[in-house]
């Protein structure tokens, strides 16, 4: 499971930079790094890219997981060019920049945009499997749940716009019933998609989750 | 008060309804012309709801307009732009004003729109929304409370029969048929002998079918629909005949088409009835139906 980033268009990160002159850079030595949005490279980068514009980088720095409680110490490590910078800009995924924002008190900045918890299925592609939705019903659609991958989020089955096995939206994704329709076929176990799936519960794990184990 | 149109399903005859597309602001002018000219010639006139989820007039507004003409409304339903709470809420509004009739829909995508950065809701599917239209003729709502003044739908759904897989959709049309759905109206069909084939399983369920019947108006919108509308297949014969109308006469050879289309169905009972979508060119419907021998 990863935290699939993508950076946000440079334009709209120099608009979030704005007036601030002086930065440093935070990037992540997880997900960031694998999905090469916040490893060194990335930040090294980010920096010649700056500097290009007349900023000034006081320090970067890639911490190993960018939203643990390593991010503390490494924002101690660092103090000195941080209380140098205006602000910080993070090149991690948003529990990353959540992290930093709570060890400083200096503006955070994201570098890039979080679009889902995903899985690698092929070397540089990733996809959402799964919307933590907080009531899993893996059990009765053959692994493949179709909240996250059915574009409407059909608990009963497909669509109409369901096109030789792909999605009306993107003639490039699959359709999830199908794909669920076939794997539950092959097991015998087509039953289950004739049962009546009712509403989802929404509320399951009410916004903000949280979770206290006791 | 029940549905008139409810009584028409259950009479046996052949049923004939169309459809209404609302207008992208108030301009209302064409829309009552519309319901005007076809209000006496079909059975009902369904109300699209934001179709192809582009923003519109609403359709419970169309529905009105139709009760107010003396005319009897199918109200689309889809799932896309209400939670729960607005379905049911737009239920007893529509049953509060007269309206009776009402089809259960999931809702195009919203990427296929005019709102392209809109949320989609499905909060609700299709399925679960005919479940919902029962309950609440049953006197309560779906948070469990009771209502003080319950409803009562003529509720049906819709079907695509040249789906492809197609078993996946026979299941969805099962359970449509279990939460209470009993018209169904499909999308396009052009292939008789498909649909008569679906026919054969459909006829296991004590609903009523109304085959879709879109209006061809060139050879180029055939061939689009069939290369590009999931759901929908037009035979190639079909495809030359429109293409070798003489020039300017391509929506009569469509009203033809369709009119015999319609024709065959009901001499030879494939179905229960149609539902003719001309989809911008409600005017020549009452052609259709000349043509059909209706």
């Amino acid at each position: 499971m990863k935290s699939i980033t993508r950076q946000k268009p440079f334009k709209e990160i120099q608009e979030q930079l704005g007036v601030f002159d002086r930065l440093f850079i935070v990037g992540c030595g997880t997900c960031a790094t694998v999905t090469q949005t916040g490893g060194i490279d990335q930040v090294t980068e980010m920096k010649d890219r700056l500097q290009e514009l007349g900023k000034r980088v006081t320090g970067w720095t890639v911490i190993p997981i960018a939203c643990d409680e390593m991010t503390e110490e490494s924002m101690k490590e660092n103090k000195r060019a941080i209380e140098e910078a205006d602000c910080i800009l993070v090149m991690s995924c948003a529990l990353g920049v959540h992290r930093v924002s709570l060890y400083i008190d200096r503006p955070v900045i994201p570098a890039l945009d979080t679009l889902f918890l995903g899985v690698e299925d092929t070397p540089g592609f990733f996809r959402e499997v799964c919307a933590q939705c907080g009531q899993c019903i893996l059990g009765q659609t053959a692994g493949i749940c179709p909240l996250t991958m059915c574009h409407k989020g059909l608990v009963n089955g497909p669509c109409g716009g369901t096109n030789n096995g792909k999605c009306e939206v993107d003639n490039e994704k699959d359709c999830a019933w199908t794909l669920i329709y076939n794997r539950l076929k092959e097991q015998g176990r087509l039953d289950l998609m004739r049962k009546y799936q009712p509403p989802h519960n929404f509320q399951a794990a009410p916004r903000p989750k949280t979770l206290k184990i006791s | 008060m029940t549905s008139s149109f409810k009584e028409v399903l259950d009479s046996g005859r052949f049923v004939v309804t169309s459809e209404i597309a609302p207008p992208k602001g108030t301009n209302l002018e064409t829309m009552l012309h519309h319901i005007e000219l076809l209000k006496d010639k079909v059975d009902a006139l369904n109300v699209t709801d934001h179709q192809s989820s582009v923003m519109r007039f609403p359709s419970i507004g169309g529905c009105l307009a139709i009760k107010e003409n003396g005319g009897e409304p199918i109200l689309q339903m889809t799932c896309r732009d209400r939670n729960r709470m607005a379905l049911q809420a737009e239920l007893l509004l529509a049953y509060s004003r007269g309206i009776r009739n009402v089809l259960c829909l999931t809702g195009d995508a919203i990427p296929v729109g005019d709102h392209k950065e809109a949320k989609g809701v499905f909060d609700l599917d299709s399925v679960q929304l005919l479940r919902a239209v029962h309950l609440l003729e049953s006197g309560s709502d779906m948070g469990g409370n009771e209502l003080d003044g319950a409803v009562e739908f003529c509720a049906g759904a819709i079907v695509t029969p040249e789906a492809n897989p197609i078993e996946p959709q026979l299941i969805k049309f099962e359970k449509k048929v279990e939460s209470g759905a009993v018209f169904f109206q499909t999308q396009a069909v052009y292939d008789l002998d498909n649909f008569a084939r679906f026919m054969q399983h459909a006829r296991r369920f004590p609903v009523k079918i109304l085959a879709g019947i879109v209006l061809l108006s060139s050879a180029r919108m055939a061939r689009y629909m069939t290369e590009n509308v999931p759901g929908i297949f037009v035979p190639q014969d079909l495809i030359d005949e429109m293409a070798t109308a003489p020039k300017g006469e391509a929506l009569t050879r469509g009203i033809e088409i369709a009119g015999r289309m319609i024709a065959a169905l009901k001499k030879e009972s494939i179905c229960d009835g149609v539902h003719i979508m001309a989809i911008g060119k409600e005017e020549v419907v009452p052609d259709i139906l000349a043509a059909a021998g209706l």
